[in-house]
């Protein structure tokens, strides 16, 4: 039988949560992955679950999967660590902007605290001296998105969905997908791709926005949060060609994972050294101590970006039955659930739980 | 601690003092303290295995310095040395 | 020209190099030259070819020793030293970094006192208390020979030798060495160092035994016996396996015709990258008389003088002929391949138990599914032994290609000055 619910192109930790709550929802579902489950930008993210406050869409995505990650807080191989995330401060007059941060946050129900110099040293004594404080949200946590994508779709599968995986979809046809082998699949379509969303849909092309990680051998405890920069969100929702941005994440193996850089039209998988060295820059700016640790590996991964910086997740206008559900930026970990639950909701018919408004593929639609 | 004419170096392994030829590399002077240079993951002793550097499992902290590969480090007069570190 | 190792490949490329008229800077992570098989010996010294041939290459080249490579940009290589960072640039680049030992898995591995057979050589010259130890020395090919013979010099009690190729095809061998006097003399006075010591043939060690320590070992004999082995160190080597990581960080290609990749190189030992030779064990498993021959020709041709390149071709091939039949001679039994237990840790540097490895058809699929590979050696000793196994192939190497100072990688575009050679 080659019908179904919904066919879902694509299984990072986006479709991998929308072929789970599809299923969940007693949907008939396939899933088609030419590589690895969880195996493109999901493998190389940095699996922190973040409250960013300075879009009031994306906060509402966030608070809205976040509280569908708690769900994950005791599997094992999620390896949710609750480390909480601590925005820094370099200059005072960078203080003035968190009492508005810790409002917003407080109005969507997330909780967060005002750090002085004083308290920032001692939540993290690595921390260089002079900085001037910050924001505690005690609640954020890191993940090991592969295998949370692996977790879902093992989940699908036992409630019947059907996987495809080492096949690739060769173009989009009336009612459904042919795939690379020549078969045809009818039904609803949903393009969870990522970055390759244009090769299927060139209306809604992407932007790969190249970052680069470092990860260090095991120093446990010198790192107790996830640590960034407070200028982290103009990095994020700046359109600067590159930009570098202080991000250092203790992960449960004790191994530091730092990063955080951007930028766009880079051709290449491989690392620059160059935007390394930028990016170690500015991190040992913070963290003088990073100095003296052991880096074991670099790597890259591409965020799929969007004009504004908001994902889509909705119907392809002039289409019937295709749906988009991709272009998340830096946040597609944290979003990944909520966006899969908002997506499905719109498939049904169903009222969805936050207004979807501001991520309808309709907003780019030439 | 200091090196003496008979070309040996005297150096700390956990707080205990040993001696190697001048020359030889800091795993020499690990092995005369303790087959245990380090654990794995799940706790296990380790001790090198390649012996050329390759394997990462002789690393030991030296002078408060984590991750050194004992087998690639010279031994120098009062360094101090922790294993199971 | 910067060559890249210094063992017999590179020492005799530098040399070359140099008498040809160009700067040369000679890099090796080790603190003196001789790389592996001219490895220094605190108490016996450098043996006496490695003695000239060192001398002969430091008089003509730089020596940048205790430096690590750990990433390369056109026409560039990072260094990391203890005392902090460097980049070199280069013209041309000889590749002679060599080859590093293949450690199968077997229960008991992991237990300290097992150490590769070249591993434990190293560690001895370098100071590692070996006098009074009892050692079993395993595994294959004449090399065991070589480091039994060491180890003994040494003060070691060597308990047996144990060859895993076939009694008939090692005596064979050791009649078609009539035909080289040279090695055959040199395999003599090794006979005679081991004068009173066991070399038995068609056995292999099944596993090793101790609490905290090796203690025991189990042996496979050819009737299908098992017997224990007390020791205090077990020394079991199956071989070498090139390193290739830099030469696939430059972007050379790779022959990846066995198991395990070398460096592919055309009749005049050019990579398929301009201005990188490649000569000795990075090439191909081929021996310390091939890779002192390949050090000059590569030396010679990267410097464009071809026609005397030219004149050592016969006695390179002759020189990787006899490599090739060693290798067919002491070929693995397909048993060590199968000696790891479901329990038995394959990556060393994460305990990823072979069992955790099933279902997973690559190596990066299995990496982040089990953390294989993830660990500070970058996935080499487990890579090795997978690849050898069969099962994945080796993973491919980038930047940086060994762990690296933070510092390194923050300063090595700023204060630091460049280091030029021609």
């Amino acid at each position: 039988m080659s019908s179904f619910d919904l066919i879902v192109v694509g299984l990072g930790l986006v479709g991998a949560a929308c072929v789970d709550a599809a299923a969940a929802a007693g949907l008939r579902v396939v899933a088609i992955e030419p590589g690895g489950i969880g195996g493109g930008a999901t493998a190389a993210a940095m699996g922190h679950l973040v409250a960013m406050d300075d879009d009031p869409a994306e906060l509402a995505l966030s608070r809205y999967s976040l509280a569908l990650w708690e769900e994950f807080a005791d599997l094992p191989q999620a390896q949710f660590s609750r480390c909480g995330t601590l925005w820094i401060a370099r200059q005072e007059r960078e203080l003035d902007l968190i009492d508005a941060k810790i409002a917003r946050l407080a109005d969507v129900g997330i909780a967060a605290c005002r750090i002085d110099a004083a308290q920032l040293l001692s939540l993290e004594p690595a921390l260089s001296a002079g900085l001037a404080g910050g924001m505690l949200v005690p609640a954020d946590a890191v993940v090991y998105p592969p295998a949370v994508a692996q977790f879902l779709v093992d989940r699908a599968a036992a409630r019947g969905a059907t996987l495809m995986q080492g096949r690739r979809v060769g173009a989009l046809q009336g009612g459904g997908v042919i795939l690379d082998d020549g078969t045809s699949l009818q039904g609803p379509t949903l393009l969870t791709t990522g970055c390759a969303l244009g090769e299927l849909l060139p209306q809604l092309a992407l932007r790969a926005r190249k970052g680069h990680l470092v990860i260090t051998d095991r120093y446990p405890r010198i790192v107790h949060h996830q640590l960034l920069e407070l200028g982290y969100a103009a990095s994020a929702h700046g359109s600067l060609a590159t930009s570098v941005a202080f991000n250092v994440q203790p992960r449960p193996t004790g191994q530091l994972l730092i990063g955080s850089s951007r930028e766009f039209d880079s051709t290449t998988t491989a690392a620059s050294l160059p935007m390394v060295r930028r990016m170690l820059a500015r991190a040992v700016e913070f963290l003088p101590g990073l100095r003296t640790l052991q880096a074991l590996r670099i790597w890259t991964g591409f965020r799929p970006t969007t004009a504004d910086g908001r994902p889509y997740i909705g119907a392809v206008p002039d289409r019937r039955d295709l749906w988009v559900a991709a272009g998340h930026e830096g946040l597609g970990i944290t979003t990944a659930l909520g966006s899969a639950r908002l997506l499905v909701d719109q498939l049904l018919g169903r009222v969805p739980q936050i207004d979807p408004t501001p991520y309808l593929p309709a907003r780019a639609w030439p | 601690m200091a090196v003496n004419g008979a070309g040996q170096i005297h150096l700390e392994i956990d707080g205990v003092a040993v001696s190697v030829p001048e020359g030889a590399n800091v795993a020499a002077a690990v092995a005369r303290a303790t087959p245990a240079f380090r654990r794995g993951t799940q706790g296990g002793i380790r001790g090198p295995l390649c012996g050329m550097g390759v394997c990462f499992e002789c690393r030991v902290r030296i002078d408060a310095c984590d991750h050194q590969r004992a087998c690639m480090v010279p031994a120098r007069a009062g360094m101090r040395v922790q294993t199971l570190a | 020209m910067l060559v890249c190792g210094a063992g017999p490949a590179g020492l005799a490329a530098a040399r070359a190099a140099a008498s040809q008229g160009v700067r040369v800077g000679l890099i090796d992570a080790q603190p003196r030259p001789g790389g592996q098989v001219w490895r220094h010996d605190l108490r016996f010294g450098t043996p006496g070819p490695a003695r000239r041939a060192v001398a002969a290459a430091l008089a003509g080249a730089d020596w940048l020793g205790g430096a690590s490579i750990v990433a390369a940009e056109p026409g560039e290589l990072l260094l990391e030293r203890a005392d902090g960072a460097a980049r070199v640039r280069y013209a041309r680049l000889v590749l002679a970094t060599g080859a590093r030992e293949l450690l199968l898995p077997f229960p008991g591995w992991t237990l300290p006192g097992v150490t590769g057979a070249g591993g434990l050589q190293a560690l001895v010259k370098q100071g590692w208390p070996i006098a009074g130890r009892r050692v079993v020395v395993a595994g294959s090919g004449p090399l065991l020979l070589a480091v039994a013979a060491g180890l003994r010099r040494h003060g070691a009690h060597i308990v047996a030798i144990l060859e895993q190729a076939p009694a008939a095809r090692v005596r064979a061998f050791a009649w078609s060495l009539v035909a080289s006097p040279a090695t055959a003399a040199q395999a003599l006075r090794l006979r005679l160092a081991l004068v009173g010591v066991p070399y038995r043939c068609g056995e292999f060690v099944q596993a090793a035994h101790g609490d905290g320590r090796v203690q025991a070992v189990t042996i496979h004999t050819p009737r299908g016996r098992l017997q224990r082995l007390e020791c205090e160190q077990l020394a079991v080597g199956y071989g070498l396996v090139p390193n290739v990581e830099l030469a696939q960080l430059l972007g050379c290609r790779l022959d990846r015709s066995g198991p395990h990749a070398s460096v592919a190189t055309d009749a005049r030992l050019r990579t398929s990258t301009p201005e990188i030779y490649a000569a000795g064990e990075v090439r191909g498993v081929g021996g310390a008389a091939a890779a002192r021959i390949e050090g000059v020709i590569a030396g010679l041709a990267a410097c464009g003088a071809d026609a005397a390149a030219e004149r050592l071709r016969g006695a390179q091939l002759r020189a990787r002929r006899f490599a090739a039949e060693v290798a067919r001679c002491f070929s693995l039994d397909a048993r060590l391949y199968t000696l790891a237990a479901p329990e038995t840790i394959v990556c060393r540097c994460e305990d990823v138990p072979f069992a955790a490895l099933a279902g997973y058809g690559d190596a990066r699929a299995a990496k982040l599914a089990t953390r294989c590979g993830m660990g500070a050696c970058q996935g080499r000793i487990c890579g090795d032994a997978l690849a050898a196994l069969g099962r994945y192939a080796q993973p491919a190497a980038a930047a940086p290609v060994f762990p690296v100072r933070l510092a390194t990688l923050t300063d090595i575009w700023s204060e630091s000055q460049p280091v030029t050679s021609t």
